[in-house]
């Protein structure tokens, strides 16, 4: 088993793209010319590199005119990433980037919107514009960096920290409840929910591609090591004699099955409602393979991806689904609201200083002579 | 038939009230249609309560609508109503402590039964007693006339009382001869979908007018001239409406699409439904899921090259702070428009005050100097609007607007303006580099400024070969990358401040009113309190003392002559619905000894109050005895 999407259909047949209104570039593009002239300021060994080189080597695959690209950062060590991308971009205020990138995304059609914040600033600080960005389905692409830790301020526990973490603020382990980055963005009605890895060149990438792909809101989960302040928190699913067993690699039309020579599985469980893991087989309390389930992404209903995101640990992570969860088509807010204001025009034709003089001068007037 | 006697007036203080389900703000709204199509010059005061349905009969339920109407200019809503109508107990009680001696009571009597009265905390029926003894006082079954005018209709016992209070606007009409026609246009429209309802409204509304003209209660109708105005054509319209239509001719003038991201706030809520309804002009609203939301996508939008805009009250500026500090660093157009209310936190939400200046002044983390601007009137609302996008667009900076519940809510004659005459801002987009490298080249530095007015280029997404980043970190000059350069962060925190400060270039001297040169006291005002003022200053004249009258439109950066205006008065008077925070700023900045004038009971400054702390100074500055009362009409006078 492998730990990518290949071989999954992205963009969908019959979906509109995310960037299908966005102008494209005939001409071949290279990472250097999305890179900017400043200098790259994260700690030796921080997930963010490989992240970076990822997108910037990245972009130039999705041939959309540079200018038309827009990153928008919230505050935290991963929001530095639109200083270092020769795109437009704006590094805002802690929290509050998905409103930033929804006024953006709704007053232009033509531009291609990103966001990319982290565990605290998605979470915590700006937990409620992330739940009704997803929830209103405007087009842009999360990307949430998930360290579990707030670097920036130099390490204390964040809302995805596991319970009892020990940090600068919680000295005798944290009693805080984590969120889990997945199920919390299934539950905010998101139509496009992933996870990846930040070591994971080819599988990011994949679904980068997909989240742009997808025209909506894409919210896109990735691991992220903090060398300093969380070293090892996803050594379980790094490693390479313990990430068999530690990956649930979600791919759309495929079984999900996972281990050492795919000895294990997902199937239903009746007694809970939820999925749970099997070992695949003949034998006593095994099951066979046709009763693996098949991991359909585009489900309208997400019970079975909200089940199959439970089962990331809430602990120390020794198991974690990753891959595509789901992506459904759904009307965005951005498209909606522009047809609205298109329609409003179509039936009020005109100059609009005339039409401006008709609206402040109807009602009951009277005149003075 | 009764013999009516028809008596002249010059103006009218009427008092609707009633429960907050009885329709007062309708009925109040109606009557000043009526009375602005007649060609009055008019300004009104509605007062509600912050609930939507606060218990039925009980003073805190009393909603009320004041208008005042009169053959010649007048500045504001009355300082105490010569005519009250009030509908049940309650209205009686919540209002008769603003009647003067004499004045004019209908009341409806059919809700004056002991449950109601002991409701509104009467012990005996005060239509009974002597306890209304100063007033002339006519009691009327409004609601019975009401359900017997409408009963072939077949509506519930219900639903036809509650037609009464257009019962009481027939009856209104009537006694002022006001012109029915806009009012049944109205109905007809408003209930154009349920016949019986409609029907029963408009019987009823004709049914009060038929009363007046056949009772014997009423004897007397009255008169009052259509004000002299200046020629053009007129609508009657509120802050609110007025500022929603500045924000649109602002996008029109602009060329700008204009993107208002608002969370829903009292007294600013209108705004965003006015604007919801122009999406023909381009207009897009966006109803946020908080108030730090709105501003950020408005923000964002801004950013894409719309003119953003934000509406909210006092509590959601606070909320706001953070991200107009970031359109400060990233110097983006953007309005912020607060329509303030009572504070601090929930403080008095339907009600007016104008304590949120220093907020708009100063209330954000470090240097970052906002320009405010505030209307006057409510149809001033309007041109107030328009100026805030100019500055905005053309300082590339947030501009603070300051409205209030007042003005928003409150209405006057507003002289339709001419989409020709409006002022054109031009967005001024970057479309290329800007800065000439030694190679010969070019690059784009979105830090460069605009000599005069220290503005930086507009580069919108989209826009080849400016591609660039802004955020909330400290911006080297020039080049805008990041820089925590001691020596730089001085530079960029006075070439913010300066750049606001340099605003003041593009402004008009300030016109002072000052009839014959000899006045010693100056009042200086802001916002809604020009009208009190104005009338205040008008009573002080009348009685035959000086008195200098100045008005400011734009509180940050202050025009440039001011100082030297206040250099040239004795005395400064500065009246403000607040503890003195334009005193606190002119003290501050001119070490002006400006005297406070202070109220903050939720409502508009009462001329006469205001006259007569005007006339105090006086004395003081001219060392003379002054005397309003015996010389002064008690009303509010005309110039």
């Amino acid at each position: 088993m492998t730990t990518t999407t290949e071989g999954t259909e992205l963009p969908f047949p019959g979906l509109r793209s995310g960037t299908e209104l966005v102008p494209t570039n005939d001409q071949p593009q290279t990472g250097k010319e999305y890179t900017s002239s400043q200098e790259v300021r994260w700690c030796p060994g921080c997930g963010d590199y490989a992240v970076l080189k990822a997108v910037q080597g990245f972009l130039p695959q999705l041939g959309l005119r540079r200018e038309n690209i827009v990153f928008v950062s919230g505050i935290g060590c991963s929001s530095r990433f639109p200083y270092y991308l020769d795109t437009y971009g704006m590094h805002s205020i802690h929290g509050r980037a998905p409103t930033i990138a929804t006024g953006i995304a709704t007053a232009r059609e033509d531009l291609s919107v990103w966001v990319v914040t982290g565990d605290g600033d998605a979470l915590s600080i700006g937990g409620n514009h992330l739940i009704h960005t997803l929830r209103r389905n405007v087009n842009m692409t999360i990307l949430l960096f998930n360290n579990r830790i707030y670097g920036l301020t130099k390490g204390q526990y964040s809302p995805t920290s596991e319970p009892g973490k020990i940090t600068k603020s919680t000295p005798m382990g944290s009693v805080d409840h984590p969120f889990n980055p997945v199920s919390l963005a299934l539950g905010a009605e998101g139509s496009f929910v992933a996870r990846t890895i930040d070591s994971d060149r080819k599988h990011l990438t994949e679904v980068l591609s997909a989240a742009a792909a997808h025209r909506g809101t894409s919210f896109v989960e990735i691991y992220q090591n903090c060398p300093i302040f969380n070293d090892g928190a996803f050594d379980a699913i790094k490693n390479p004699h313990t990430k068999a067993d530690a990956i649930i690699p979600l791919v759309h039309g495929q079984a999900i099955r996972f281990g050492v020579d795919g000895a294990k599985g997902l199937v239903r469980d009746p007694e809970g409602g939820g999925v749970k893991v099997v070992e695949v087989g003949s034998g006593p309390g095994q099951a066979g393979e046709d009763a693996l389930i098949v991991h359909d992404a585009h489900n309208p209903d997400p019970t079975t991806a909200f089940a199959i995101s439970r089962l990331t640990d809430s602990g120390y992570l020794n198991q974690s689904p990753i891959g595509i969860f789901r992506q459904v088509d759904r009307p965005t807010y951005d498209d909606q609201a522009r047809a609205q204001i298109s329609t409003a025009r179509d039936v009020a034709p005109g100059e609009p200083a005339d039409r401006l003089a008709a609206l402040i001068g109807g009602g009951d007037t009277w005149t003075v002579v | 038939m009764v013999t009516k006697q028809v008596k002249q007036l010059d103006r009218v203080i009427i008092r609707f009230a009633g429960d907050s389900g009885d329709g007062m703000q309708l009925t109040g709204d109606r009557f000043t249609q009526e009375s602005a199509v007649f060609g009055n010059d008019l300004v009104t005061l509605p007062n509600f309560p912050a609930e939507i349905r606060a218990p039925q009969g009980t003073l805190p339920g009393v909603s009320s609508f004041q208008v005042h109407f009169a053959d010649h200019d007048i500045l504001t809503a009355g300082d105490a109503p010569d005519v009250l109508v009030a509908m049940n107990p309650a209205a009686l009680r919540a209002n008769l402590g603003d009647l003067p001696k004499g004045a004019t009571i209908i009341v409806d009597t059919h809700d004056f039964t002991a449950r109601n009265l002991t409701k509104a905390g009467y012990t005996s029926n005060p239509l009974e007693d002597e306890s209304l003894g100063e007033f002339a006082v006519h009691p009327v079954n409004l609601t019975g006339m009401t359900v017997e005018a409408v009963k072939e209709f077949g509506l519930s016992r219900k639903d036809a009382a509650r037609a009464k209070n257009m019962f009481a606007l027939g009856l209104l009409s009537w006694m002022y001869g006001r012109p029915t026609e806009s009012t049944i246009a109205f109905l007809e429209k408003r209930f154009a979908k349920v016949a019986d309802i409609r029907d029963a409204n408009v019987r009823a509304f004709n049914s009060g007018w038929n009363f007046g003209e056949t009772t014997e209660t009423f004897v007397v109708s009255y008169e009052i001239k259509p004000a002299p105005m200046a020629a053009g054509t007129y609508r009657n319209i509120t802050g609110n409406l007025a500022l929603s239509y500045g924000l649109v001719a602002a996008g029109v003038q602009s060329g700008l699409p204009v993107f208002l991201g608002s969370y829903p706030i009292t007294p600013a809520s209108d705004i965003l439904h006015e604007l919801s309804r122009h999406k023909a002009f381009g207009v897009t609203t966006l109803q946020a899921e908080d108030e730090i939301a709105g501003v950020g996508a408005a923000i964002g939008a801004s950013f894409a090259g719309s003119l953003g805009v934000t509406t909210t009250s006092g509590p959601g500026v606070a909320l706001k702070s953070e991200a107009i500090g970031l359109a400060v660093m990233t110097e983006l157009p953007l309005l912020v428009i607060d329509v303030q209310r009572g504070g601090p936190s929930t403080g008095l939400p339907t009600k007016t005050e104008q304590a949120d200046l220093l907020q708009a002044m100063f209330g954000r983390n470090g240097e970052a100097p906002v320009p405010i601007i505030a209307p006057q009137s409510p149809g001033d609302c309007f041109n107030a609007a328009l100026e805030a996008a100019r500055i905005a667009v053309t300082y590339r900076t947030p501009v603070m607007l300051l409205s209030d519940g007042y003005l928003a809510n409150g209405s006057e004659p507003w002289r339709i303006p001419d989409v020709e005459d409006l002022p054109r801002i031009d967005p001024d987009f970057a479309t290329g580099p800007n800065h000439p490298l030694e190679s010969g080249e070019s690059d784009f530095w979105p830090y460069l400024r605009d000599e005069e007015t220290l503005a930086r280029p507009w580069a919108v997404p989209g826009t080849p070969g400016l591609e660039h980043r802004i955020g909330g970190l400290e911006k080297g000059d020039g080049h805008g990358n990041i820089s925590y350069d001691p020596a730089n962060h001085d530079f960029m925190v006075r070439t913010r401040q300066a750049k606001v400060d340099r605003i003041a270039d593009s402004l008009p001297p300030m016109t002072v009113d000052d009839p014959d040169g000899q006045a010693k006291v100056l009042v200086l005002g802001w916002g809604s309190t020009y009208g009190p003022i104005g009338a205040g200053v008008r009573r002080v004249r009348k009685a035959g003392y000086h008195v200098a009258q100045a008005h400011l439109r734009h509180l940050n950066p202050f025009p440039k002559d001011l100082g030297e205006i206040l250099a040239r008065y004795d005395k400064v008077l500065v009246p403000e619905m607040n503890l003195g925070q334009l005193s606190m700023l002119l003290r501050a900045k001119y070490l002006v000894d400006a005297v406070g004038y202070n109220h903050v009971r939720g409502l508009p400054l009462k001329a006469a109050e205001l006259a007569e702390a005007i006339g105090e100074l006086v004395a003081q500055a001219e060392d003379i005895t002054v005397d309003l009362v015996s010389t002064g009409d008690s009303k509010e006078v005309s110039k």
